[in-house]
């Protein structure tokens, strides 16, 4: 092997109108190890990747492959180049095979005509030397998440790449699928791959990488080897200041029941019954968190708990009153506040100001009304109180919420929620695509509503939230809780067996 | 340096509002070309055109007389499109109001004046807010879509006028004559508009408009529904998970907006110089395309009541102004039609460049400074297997 490595950037610079992406960034990566490109939301990772892959052009700085200099226009020039990217989001034909949808795009050895046999061997010869498991002629849609992401995986494989770029690949597995994922990687590192490994999770990263280059608003503020590196001493360099990721949580007298779900049933979207005889207490005083792979009812169970969806069967009562199929003005008014899991979809309103957002549930409320008419004054002094008590940054109060970054977003939704201080508080991804500083402050609120015996059921698809956070972890499965475990005895392995649907032995 | 390299550029917020401005500039420029090759001048064509439409009382007048069902209709049209409802409607729920109103006015002539102006036109938004609502709880609990829902019920509404002012509302007079105009007697004097500044044409209508204007905005802007209103219009899903009624606010909304489309129609029929209402049988004989050229009046106004009115004055002007030009140059009243046809069609596009100039990205990761330089020495682990 030799010293030249696979990939150098060197001084790459591009600004966008106002926005610096990257100044000056290098970067390089060898034959056969892991460099991880780590960073907040806009902190240039993507960028960085675009310019490798063709999708933007550098304003300055060059590219060398192998010692090279190259440029590369297009992602076919890079492809061209052994270059291969595995996104975030899947790139695939979903009702297309595996085979056609890695055939797609090559040219074939019979002209017009696909020789899918012969792609179908090869994948399979390349799914077993990397423990890919996946049969050819499956139709994509058919497969599950993880599935998918080892036919992009193959696909990028079959086209011979050998520096590849893997965008936030864990973002959708269970912790058994992030598992298996690190060995295939690391299959391909001993082949004398390079990889490069964009992500957030810190846990993964020091599992994961060689290497690890930190950015933060487009420049690089740390370039350090895996061997000495610690999840705070990474977070600092992405935050630029010392970073809390586990917060205190002083003991606190837990009160009796506020949230009690029995048999819950929900039908989702599609008309399958997601929530299946569900089973649920929260106290007053807990955080209870719910662990588990998406789409396993969470959603739907929050839902309906907040009467944005029919329950179909069982009960749900907050505070001792029953509250299933209530509508959500009458819920709200027994003590319910609910952060939605989808901030701009319906957790604020994107073209409303921040205070039109802050008024969302007492728009009509006499404290706020003045004669028939919208009292501004008052609305005014309540909106900036909570902007200030939260720390929600936003040049004023009229600015629109689609102006505001994701965490300032999420902190004004909090604020609202949590300034009539909840009998329960349903906290559906409270933190999910929202930066470090602000998931710190969002979960020291959470702490700290919970010390006013507010009950907590926090969703969380992120496994060191759930355990940072919660006095008791719940499992959700198919639409049930499979078991309740606590944080401080249970392992991060327990936890995901069960999120895997593996029941824990009584 | 790289701070200086962030500031942003910044548009002053003024520009996007000149956009449909440019817009008529554009439309009128293609006429002009139109003007030329019928081989009229377009440069006298025009100056007629202004005069016509702004260049004396009695053409300010007219002008206003022309705006006044176009402000109506523009500010029940914003209402219900900021509900997200696109209400097509604006001609049916004219008809249905004016019918209404002259419905009353023929049942009870006896009604002292101080009763019977308020009466018909109260009767004039009763009518216009039914043929609103209908579409609205359509949409609303049947998701019916409301374009087509609307437009038919312009036809709906077209042809019951037609028959009612041909059989029951008839003027007993034509039927004796024989002569069968579709239209009414004259309409009791107690439900005429009162004129303003003593005689003239001019009479309250304009007023009663820009009232409505300002009212809607006050509705929109300062009211718990106003707020509902829009809350539906930019997010159902953000409403409902306020918990606001959803469904509720879409008939609402559809109903105030029929009401102003009503209130256009009754003020058509009491403050028409006939003081009947009449039929021609077609389309838009009664309400001479108000209630679609309302809805042009609206998006010129960018969806606000306020900026509605002067939208709507300009609107009456090129109405008014545009007979003035074929006049003046001799041309086919087809020209002023088309004319007419290109700045709508001019307008409605350019809403998209308006809104596309009016987001002014801020982010604030800008204004935050910079980051240090890299306090991290570069530590070249070489990692490798």
């Amino acid at each position: 092997m030799s010293d030249v490595p696979m990939l150098e950037m060197r001084g790459i610079t591009k600004r966008f109108p106002g926005v610096l992406a990257n100044y000056r960034v290098d970067f390089d990566v060898r034959s056969g190890e892991v460099h991880t490109l780590l960073g907040e939301n806009g902190a240039g990772k993507s960028t960085l990747m675009k310019i490798l892959y063709g999708l933007y052009q550098a304003d300055e700085g060059e590219i060398l492959l192998n010692g090279e200099p190259v440029e590369i226009h297009s992602p076919m020039d890079a492809i061209e180049r052994n270059i291969g990217m595995i996104h975030q989001h899947f790139m695939l034909v979903e009702t297309l095979t595996v085979a056609e949808n890695v055939a797609l795009g090559l040219p074939s050895d019979r002209g017009f005509r696909t020789d899918l046999d012969a792609v179908s061997e090869r994948i399979e010869a390349l799914a077993e030397r990397y423990g890919l498991s996946i049969d050819p002629s499956a139709i994509v849609w058919q497969l599950a998440v993880g599935q998918r992401q080892r036919v992009e995986i193959i696909k990028a494989l079959y086209r011979e790449a050998n520096l590849l770029i893997l965008d936030e690949p864990t973002a959708v597995l269970t912790p058994q699928e992030v598992d298996q994922l690190f060995v295939t990687l690391r299959q391909m590192t001993a082949d004398g791959r390079g990889l490069i490994f964009i992500s957030h999770k810190l846990h993964e990263v020091l599992a994961l990488s060689d290497r690890i280059t930190v950015l933060r608003q487009g420049h690089i503020t740390g370039k350090v080897p895996v061997e000495g590196a610690t999840r705070e001493s990474l977070a600092e360099m992405m935050v630029g200041r010392q970073v809390k990721l586990v917060p205190d949580k002083p003991p606190v007298e837990v009160g009796s029941a506020a949230l009690e779900i029995s048999g819950l049933r929900v039908v989702g979207d599609r008309g399958h019954e997601t929530v299946r005889g569900l089973n649920l207490e929260v106290r007053a005083g807990e955080i209870l968190g719910i662990a588990g792979v998406s789409g396993n009812g969470q959603r739907e169970m929050a839902q309906a708990i907040a009467g944005l969806r029919e329950v179909t069967g069982g009960s749900i009562r907050i505070g001792g009153v029953e509250t299933t199929n209530l509508k959500p003005a009458e819920i709200r008014k027994h003590g319910l506040a609910y952060v939605t899991e989808g901030r701009l979809r319906d957790g604020a309103i994107a073209d409303f100001s921040v205070s039109e957002n802050i008024m969302l549930i007492d728009h009509a409320d006499p404290r706020y009304l003045n004669r028939g008419l919208m009292d501004f004054r008052a609305i005014r002094e309540h909106s900036q109180m909570l902007v200030d008590q939260y720390a929600v940054k936003t040049p004023n109060l009229e600015t629109p919420a689609k102006n505001l970054s994701g965490g300032n977003i999420q902190k004004m939704i909090l604020a609202r929620e949590m300034s009539g201080t909840p009998t329960v508080l349903v906290a559906s991804q409270p933190t999910r695509g929202v930066d470090i500083g602000a998931a710190e402050y969002i979960h020291s609120r959470l702490v700290q509503q919970r010390a006013e015996d507010t009950a907590i059921l926090m969703i969380s698809e992120d496994l060191d939230e759930v355990f940072a956070l919660s006095d008791r972890i719940a499992v959700i499965y198919e639409g049930e809780i499979i078991g309740i475990v606590d944080p401080a005895a249970a392992t991060r392995e327990q936890v995901g067996l069960m999120m895997a649907g593996v029941r824990p032995e009584a | 340096m790289a701070t200086a390299e962030t500031n942003r550029r910044s548009r002053p917020k003024f520009v996007a509002y000149l956009v449909p401005l440019a817009a008529v500039v554009v439309a009128l420029g293609i006429g002009a070309i139109m003007l030329g090759l019928l081989g009229a001048s377009p440069i006298e064509g025009f100056r007629a055109m202004l005069k016509g439409a702004f260049g004396s009382s009695d053409a300010l007048i007219e002008t206003a007389l022309k705006a006044t069902p176009l402000l109506f209709v523009g500010v029940g049209i914003t209402i219900a499109f900021r509900a997200n409802v696109i209400n097509i409607g604006g001609e049916g729920q004219m008809v249905a109001g004016a019918l209404l109103a002259t419905a009353i006015a023929l049942a009870l002539p006896d009604l002292p004046a101080v009763v019977m102006l308020p009466t018909v036109l109260v009767a004039g938004i009763v009518g216009g807010a039914a043929w609103g609502a209908v579409p609205g709880a359509l949409k609303a609990y049947y998701n019916v879509n409301e374009i087509l829902s609307t437009i038919m019920l312009n036809v709906v509404a077209v042809q019951l006028m037609n028959y009612l002012l041909r059989g029951p509302m008839i003027d007993p007079g034509e039927l004796e004559r024989g002569t069968r105009i579709p239209q009414t007697a004259r309409l009791q004097e107690g439900a005429d508009l009162p004129l303003l500044f003593g005689g003239g044409r001019l009479h309250i209508g304009p007023l009663v408009a820009v009232l409505a204007a300002i009212g809607a905005y006050i509705l929109l802007w300062r009211t718990p529904l106003g707020y509902r209103v829009r809350a539906v219009g930019l997010s159902p899903d953000a409403a409902r998970y306020a918990g606001i009624s959803v469904k509720r606010t879409i008939v609402l909304a559809m109903t105030m907006s029929g009401a102003m489309s009503g209130l256009a129609g009754a003020v058509l029929v009491f403050g028409s110089e006939s003081h009947r209402m009449v039929t021609d049988g077609s389309t838009v004989g009664f309400t001479g395309s108000a209630g679609f050229n309302g809805i042009v009046a609206a998006l010129f106004g960018g969806l606000h009541p306020l900026w509605t009115i002067p939208a709507s004055f300009m609107f009456g002007g090129l109405l008014v102004g545009g007979i003035a030009l074929q006049r003046a140059v001799q041309v086919p009243s087809a020209l002023i039609m088309a004319l007419n046809g290109l700045v709508v069609v001019f307008v409605v596009a350019s809403d998209r460049w308006k809104k596309r100039l009016q987001e002014q990205p801020v982010h604030l990761d800008d204004v935050a400074p910079n980051p240090p330089p890299p306090r991290e020495t570069v530590v070249d682990g070489g990692g490798g297997p």
